[in-house]
């Protein structure tokens, strides 16, 4: 049945192509399109451009979860720290994560470090208003009970606190994910970094040679990347949460 | 294997001391007088309920007694020690059964054994599964929380708490929010793990044939200050049915008492 649904889209598609109902410049069809892909992962052009991307997107995403995790923490825990960093955090995450990119390019230049730094603060914000929100909303009562069973400060917060909060940084990891997705691609798209091109980068040669039929290949790379990361880095979390929780947290 | 036999069986119960023990809660607006003075002397292996409508300080205490709460003045020895925090002698239930949702039963009985020093891990296990037998789920070790019902979460929490083989069991109204068929069962399992396992347990509740069904004795609060009104000793046989005549004879008295001391006026035109 879902074969059939997209083996006809792909049809209607083919055959709105044959009617000539556009130019073709402008429409091309699905077999052009996945000429082009198979062209472009030959040459190994397609696997070099995804390998940058994804590169950046992981190192950028743990950077900032690796961040964005401790200082949540710090606000839910600390008064000084709500009242400050806290207060930053929720005005940042309220900026669309591609505005730093300017920013970005001004303080590093033409640089991996341009992309890395918009990656980051595409993820962090929304993990550190996640965390936060978690652990705000842990019921007092599991810390009382693990204290009663002779859990300290640190252990108390690495075995109750954040586990207890998992189903909420679950979801901020999602959306500062999200974030940094489309700001990579807004400033791939937006600079040229001499170091490696991105799938940002090849989608914006398409444009500039005005071919179509990489503008939408790419494009659909872009989207199966999506859907991967999905499955790979949250789908398991989801069925965690599920399994624990028993709702659909998500 | 010694270990383990020496970890079930090593059971001493402790005597705990209320001297003395006042408490305040400030708030912006008020300060709440919650204990006035409380003296209390429970003995090795007694089980005390402590009795009492809503807001006469009954779960302060027992927050105090578990060292979660600070007294204002006096102090709760353990065994002639003075209680200056929690301690896995010391366990507490709750009326919620605070069961950590991200662990499966097994790993919520474990919590506090993995706590315990000088336990192996296959020690732990072993010392888990006997909790969870005697509480009669050992078949529910891998599920999950919220796969268990009200009564089966109650029971869990109690493997939990008996785990580290603490020597008094605080219970803060651990039934209350339970259906009376299922507070049954629970009322003959928690008597005979007492009895088996030869606990102190003080055991917070409102239900006052509750209270006469479990406690050797049964101390009357009322509030506005928290204070003691009387204490009752409860000398049936066991194991006791709360539907049994006799008990409900202790019942009645210790109703009437409460009634008298909550609203004087109504029981002498009620009578």
């Amino acid at each position: 049945m879902v074969i059939a649904f997209f083996a006809l889209l792909i049809g209607v598609w083919e055959m709105l192509v044959r009617m000539k109902i556009w130019s073709p410049v402008l429409v091309p069809s699905p077999l052009a399109v996945a000429s082009y892909l198979k062209g472009a992962l030959a040459s190994g052009d397609l696997e070099r451009a995804t390998l940058v991307t994804v590169r950046r997107l992981l190192i950028g995403y743990a950077l900032g979860l690796v961040l964005g995790l401790p200082l949540g923490l710090l606000t839910a825990r600390f008064k000084f720290c709500e009242a400050t960093l806290g207060v930053i955090a929720l005005g940042l995450q309220t900026l669309p994560s591609v505005c730093w990119v300017p920013l970005a390019l001004l303080w590093f230049g033409q640089t991996e470090a341009a992309m890395l730094f918009v990656v980051i603060m595409g993820t962090l914000w929304s993990v550190v208003i996640a965390t936060d929100n978690g652990v705000r909303t842990v019921p007092p009562i599991y810390a009382r009970a693990a204290r009663t069973m002779g859990s300290k400060q640190w252990h108390t917060w690495a075995k109750v606190i954040v586990p207890a909060s998992l189903p909420f940084i679950v979801s901020g990891m999602k959306q500062g994910w999200a974030f940094a997705w489309r700001s990579l691609m807004a400033a791939e798209i937006y600079v040229t970094i001499l170091t490696g091109f991105g799938l940002g980068n090849l989608l914006n040669y398409g444009r500039e040679l005005q071919a179509m039929d990489q503008v939408i290949g790419i494009m659909l790379v872009i989207i199966v990347i999506g859907l991967l990361a999905d499955k790979i880095l949250f789908s398991p979390w989801e069925r965690f949460l599920y399994r624990r929780w028993g709702t659909a947290k998500s | 294997m010694m270990a383990i036999r020496d970890e079930l069986q090593n059971v001493q119960p402790v005597k705990l001391v209320v001297d003395g023990v006042s408490k305040w809660f400030r708030t912006r607006r008020a300060t709440v007088h919650a204990l006035d003075n409380i003296s209390l002397n429970i003995h090795e292996g007694e089980f005390v309920c402590l009795v009492g409508p809503s807001g006469c300080g009954k779960s302060t205490l027992l927050n105090i007694i578990a060292g979660l709460e600070m007294p204002d003045t006096g102090q709760v020895l353990a065994d002639g020690k003075p209680v200056t925090g929690p301690g896995r002698d010391r366990m507490m239930m709750f009326q919620e059964s605070a069961l950590f949702p991200w662990l499966d039963v097994m790993d919520n009985v474990m919590f506090g054994l993995k706590l315990k020093p000088n336990l192996s891990p296959s020690e732990r296990r072993e010392v888990a599964k006997y909790y969870l037998e005697l509480v009669g789920l050992s078949k529910f070790a891998n599920a999950n929380i919220h796969e268990l019902s009200g009564g089966m979460k109650q029971r869990i929490a109690l493997a939990r708490a008996l785990a580290p083989n603490p020597r008094v069991l605080l219970m803060d109204e651990p039934f209350g929010a339970l259906d009376a068929l299922t507070r049954e069962q629970l009322y003959g399992d928690i008597q005979r793990i007492w009895q088996e396992r030869k606990k102190t347990i003080v055991f917070v509740t409102h239900n006052v044939r509750e209270a006469t069904c479990l406690g050797d004795r049964v101390i009357l609060f009322s509030p506005h200050p928290g204070r003691i009104q009387e204490k009752f000793g409860v000398e049936l046989p066991r194991p006791r049915d709360i539907n049994s005549v006799a008990l409900a004879k202790y019942s009645t008295e210790i109703t009437r008492a409460l009634k008298r001391h909550l609203n004087p006026e109504l029981v002498e035109v009620g009578e």
